[in-house]
């Protein structure tokens, strides 16, 4: 749009027009034409910047905010940005509101790129710079306000902790200091609740964030490193905290680029040709002495080339019992542990003698020295222990779990080993490979979201088999099945963990402060319902969980509330629908209800899912039982 | 992915006792009849390597044991060592067992004799003398005694353990590679009869020892986990080249095949390594005996593709492995 330069004109009318076209929905449309082309002219001449800026102030207040929302979004950096609104955010209460709250706090929808835009343009100016720091703690307090993080999404903690980040590479160290302590206090409690989470992502995000806040904060003290797994998003969470060069504006009229890039190109084909052949020089040397080496001589495969053992481990069970108690010959100790389970399997009979004396000892062995895998060792070894002699072991690993003085860890390991063993033992049954998925131990404490991923793909499995089949009947021919040893004992392992739940004790309170212990609990009745499919007791099982899962139903917990509906999917997949309707009618109908409720309302992302799929098996057991001959 | 090391091409049984020694004779004009010859406890067995049996056992050590055996320019002399303080020289010729000539060396140690051929039917042995820490050398077929190496008093070197005599071309001067039982491997100089230059190599005793003249380098194993490489200078002065470290410690035997590509070692944890001789790149662990393999032994197949290496092992065992043949 042109303009006769040096007169003074309104703007007034294009405000209007811009506003009242973003308001209707139009921003792309128009600001993607207005936007690039305000842009170019803005970058040096400052009339074109007054003019701009008089049009984004003119714009009446009821449609401010889609026009700014729009200019955040089509903007092509921070900067310009900035030259476009000026100093809007701070003459205009509802742009201010807008771009410190609104768009930060109450919503969470927009790209990390906006966030860039919109943080970077409040730090390109004095002015705007207070305003920065104010919307930095406001962030922080939101971040670390424990409701906040119990009870809002995971993708809106995201956006949050990657604001933080955002703001936090921009501020300078006179500011940071200024508001050191308000930090270090928010930090401190952010972390606390972030880590007490049972979502993984959740922990990480408070991770991460606490790294960095106080890198930035204790410049020259001892920082704070959390251990976590390093992957996608761990890695873009951290390159946010390193600003962008500014001035990386992407030039958009066509004319221009094409200049701009053939003046980036040599510059740049000169400095990377000089690193190239600088690195090339020396490798020639290695390459030439390399060449007449024994090249044509090619190795073979020498993994199994390892340190020849010395100590041999024994061979009786009992014997292993005795070193386990008592010897102090580490070498010894650590050849026991490594051949035990080996040894359990291969001597059931004697296992059999010993079980639960063995199992206690295994609950209550700790590392003595350092041997790798020695957790997995133990847990192997308790599995086999458990599947040897399934119900006496049973019996004693569920009493333990509700029993005074054992570390959560310990409880925790409890669930695990029966759900390996009641895994391994339908596994005939079962057949396909989510055994070996879940088979790989569950020592970190990040696995429950895997195994709940792999529950879902199992019970997405199910769901599309049953539904094929009853369309096309069966198809496909049962895979080599032998008896299923799991239906026996499926009771020893599952009514015993429901007995205490709601009994606290001193030490261990699973309503209350032990949620995460409580989460893995429901997840693990989930899988013993599911493996449970055949068994005589399948029907008072599926009963009694269904009433339990109907107790436990608003639980505050995320987590819980995933294990409760995967509950739910168990019981609807394992228990005969005819039976289920003649029992629990009632329960069924009120619980599908609550799965209706819960997929509209729930704020985790993970729990409307599992609530969708438990109604669509509901639907289908419906169908089932219209269409079955009576 | 690297294959998996070969198996034994075949395997030697037959010896009931522990193999100490190996010596090929395939070489030789007859292409029928490749010969190997093992040494044990009392015996030393001739094998013949096309129908794989033993053609005939030598006793001729008074069943003591027999830790080295070495052909004298054709497979019909066989020289033998054995732990009954004797060198035998054997006439094997139309299937002929008979002693021919010994030498008593008052030696009751382990320490293996080195054989080099200086001329048309001369040669050099050098051999753990009488005396605890001397090295005698005496030429054959005459057994007159051409030096004496006494180490410096005080020098506290200790038994030899392992001795290698080697020209650079034939008529050159001969020299002597020793390894010690304190570690240090000394190179003497023959017609001086004095030590030439002695290098510390390892912290435990030499247990073998072998060398490449052409490239004036050499490798040292020990007791421990270190195999050390070491080479010869200009003015004839051993420096440590480099060193590798192996899994497990303990290597009795050490062989250099005979166009220097390769190298094999016997080890303690019972398996043979093969390294590229250029770099000592590791090539490849054979893993079939189940006790310490005490020797290794490249053949000497005119034809290259038919060349093969034997292990004799404390398990009674000969394995016998065709491994980078074809190079």
């Amino acid at each position: 749009a042109s303009l006769p330069g040096g007169s003074d004109c309104s703007v007034a009318f294009v405000s209007h027009v811009v506003g009242k076209a973003c308001v209707h929905g139009r921003q792309k449309e128009i600001l993607g034409v207005l936007v690039p082309q305000l842009t170019e002219l803005t970058r040096s001449d400052c009339i074109w910047q007054r003019i701009c800026w008089r049009l984004v102030e003119g714009v009446p207040d009821r449609w401010m905010e889609a026009v700014l929302l729009g200019f955040v979004q089509s903007a092509s950096g921070a900067d310009a940005l900035s030259r476009l609104l000026g100093n809007v955010v701070v003459k205009n209460k509802k742009a201010q509101f807008v771009m410190t709250q609104k768009l930060l706090l109450l919503q969470y929808g927009y790209t990390t790129a906006v966030l860039q835009n919109v943080l970077g343009y409040l730090s390109l100016d004095n002015l705007r710079r207070a305003l920065l720091i104010k919307v930095l703690q406001e962030l922080l307090e939101t971040w670390g306000s424990s409701s906040a993080v119990r009870h809002s999404p995971v993708e809106q903690q995201q956006y949050i902790s990657k604001a933080i980040l955002i703001c936090l590479s921009h501020l300078k160290e006179p500011e940071i200091e200024s508001c050191r302590q308000e930090l270090l206090t928010n930090m401190m409690a952010g972390v606390k609740c972030h880590l007490d989470s049972s979502l993984p992502q959740i922990r990480r995000l408070g991770m991460i964030v606490a790294e960095s806040l106080s890198v930035k904060i204790n410049t020259d003290g001892p920082v704070l490193k959390f251990q976590y797994e390093e992957d996608d998003e761990t890695r873009e969470l951290k390159s946010l905290l390193v600003r962008a060069p500014p001035g990386r504006d992407v030039p958009s009229p066509p004319h221009d680029r094409n200049e701009r890039a053939d003046a980036a190109l040599p510059g740049e084909l000169e400095g990377a040709e000089k690193p190239q052949t600088a690195a090339q020089v020396v490798p020639d040397e290695e390459s030439d002495a390399e060449l007449d080496s024994d090249d044509e001589l090619v190795p073979y495969d020498m993994s199994e080339d390892k340190e020849l053992k010395s100590t041999k481990a024994p061979v009786y069970i009992r014997d292993c019992i005795e070193v386990l108690t008592t010897s102090d010959d580490v070498d010894k100790w650590n050849a026991t542990i490594k051949a035990l389970e080996g040894l359990i399997r291969k001597n059931p009979a004697a296992t059999r003698e010993v079980s639960v004396e063995l199992a206690k000892i295994l609950l209550h062995v700790e590392e003595k020295s350092c041997i790798e895998g020695f957790a997995v060792l133990r847990q192997k070894a308790q599995v086999a222990v458990l599947t040897t002699d399934p119900i006496p072991v049973a019996q004693f690993l569920t009493s333990q779990f509700y029993s005074l003085n054992y570390s959560l860890r310990q409880r925790m390991d409890i669930l695990d080993v029966l759900v390996l063993a009641a895994q391994e033992m339908s596994s005939k049954f079962c057949g396909k490979n989510k055994q070996s998925n879940a088979q790989k131990p569950c020592i970190q404490l990040l696995p429950e979201s895997d195994s709940s991923k792999d529950w879902r793909k199992v019970v997405d499995e199910r769901i599309k088999s049953k539904t094929r089949r009853f369309a096309k009947g069966r198809s496909q021919a049962e895979p080599d099945s032998g008896p299923n040893e799991f239906n026996s004992v499926a009771g020893h392992f599952f009514f015993p963990l429901l007995q205490n739940f709601d009994r606290p004790l001193s030490t261990f309170d699973l309503l209350g402060e032990d949620h995460f212990v409580l989460g893995r609990l429901v997840h693990t009745l989930a899988i013993l319902m599911y493996l449970a499919a055949n068994a005589a007791a399948v029907t008072p099982m599926g009963k009694v969980l269904l009433e339990f899962v109907w107790a436990l139903r608003f639980h505050i917990d995320s987590y819980v509330r995933q294990g409760l509906l995967s509950c739910i999917s168990s019981i609807l997949l394992s228990v005969p629908a005819a039976h289920l309707l003649e029992d629990v009618a009632e329960l069924l109908v009120e619980t599908r209800c609550w799965l209706a409720d819960v997929v509209e309302k729930d704020p985790d992302g993970d729990c409307r899912r599992l609530a969708l799929q438990n109604l669509l098996l509901m639907e289908n057991l419906k169908k089932k039982l219209e269409t079955a001959p009576s | 992915m690297a294959l998996p090391p070969p198996d034994p091409e075949f395997v030697l049984r037959g010896t009931n006792a522990a193999v100490h020694t190996l010596h090929f004779s395939c070489g030789g004009q007859e292409p029928d009849f490749p010969i190997l010859f093992s040494g044990q406890n009392g015996f030393v067995h001739v094998w013949n390597l096309k129908t794989r049996r033993v053609n005939t056992a030598l006793d001729g050590h008074g069943r003591k044991s027999v830790y080295w055996v070495e052909t004298m320019g054709a497979k019909d002399r066989l020289l033998s060592q054995g732990r009954d303080q004797r060198i035998c020289l054997w006439d094997l010729t139309e299937g002929r067992t008979s002693v021919m000539d010994s030498v008593f060396t008052e030696n009751v140690g382990f320490c293996r004799c080195s054989l080099l051929k200086v001329a048309q039917g001369r040669w050099l042995l050098a051999m753990a003398a009488k005396s605890l820490e001397e090295v005698q050398v005496l030429e054959l077929p005459s057994k007159t005694s051409v030096c004496t190496l006494k180490p410096e008093v005080g020098a506290k070197l200790g038994m030899p353990m392992c001795l290698k005599l080697w020209q650079l071309d034939s008529g050159s001067r001969p020299w002597l590679l020793a390894g010690y039982e304190d570690g240090s491997v000394i190179l003497w100089n023959l017609s001086m009869g004095k030590v030439s230059s002695q290098l510390v190599c390892h912290q435990e005793p030499v247990m073998s020892l072998d060398f490449d003249s052409e490239k004036a380098k050499g490798i040292s194993g020990s007791s421990e986990k270190v195999l050390s490489i070491w080479s010869l200078n200009e003015q004839q002065n051993l420096q440590v080249h480099k060193t590798h470290e192996l899994i497990n410690s303990g290597i009795s035997d050490i062989t250099i095949r005979s166009d220097k590509k390769i190298l094999a070692t016997a080890g303690w944890d019972h398996r043979i390594r093969i390294f590229g001789w250029k770099k000592l790149k590791p090539l490849a662990v054979l893993d079939y005996h189940t006790s310490t393999v005490h020797c290794v032994s490249f053949s000497d197949h005119r034809n290259p593709s038919e060349r093969l290496l034997a292990a004799g092992s404390k398990d009674h065992r000969i394995s016998v492995w065709s491994i980078y043949a074809q190079t």
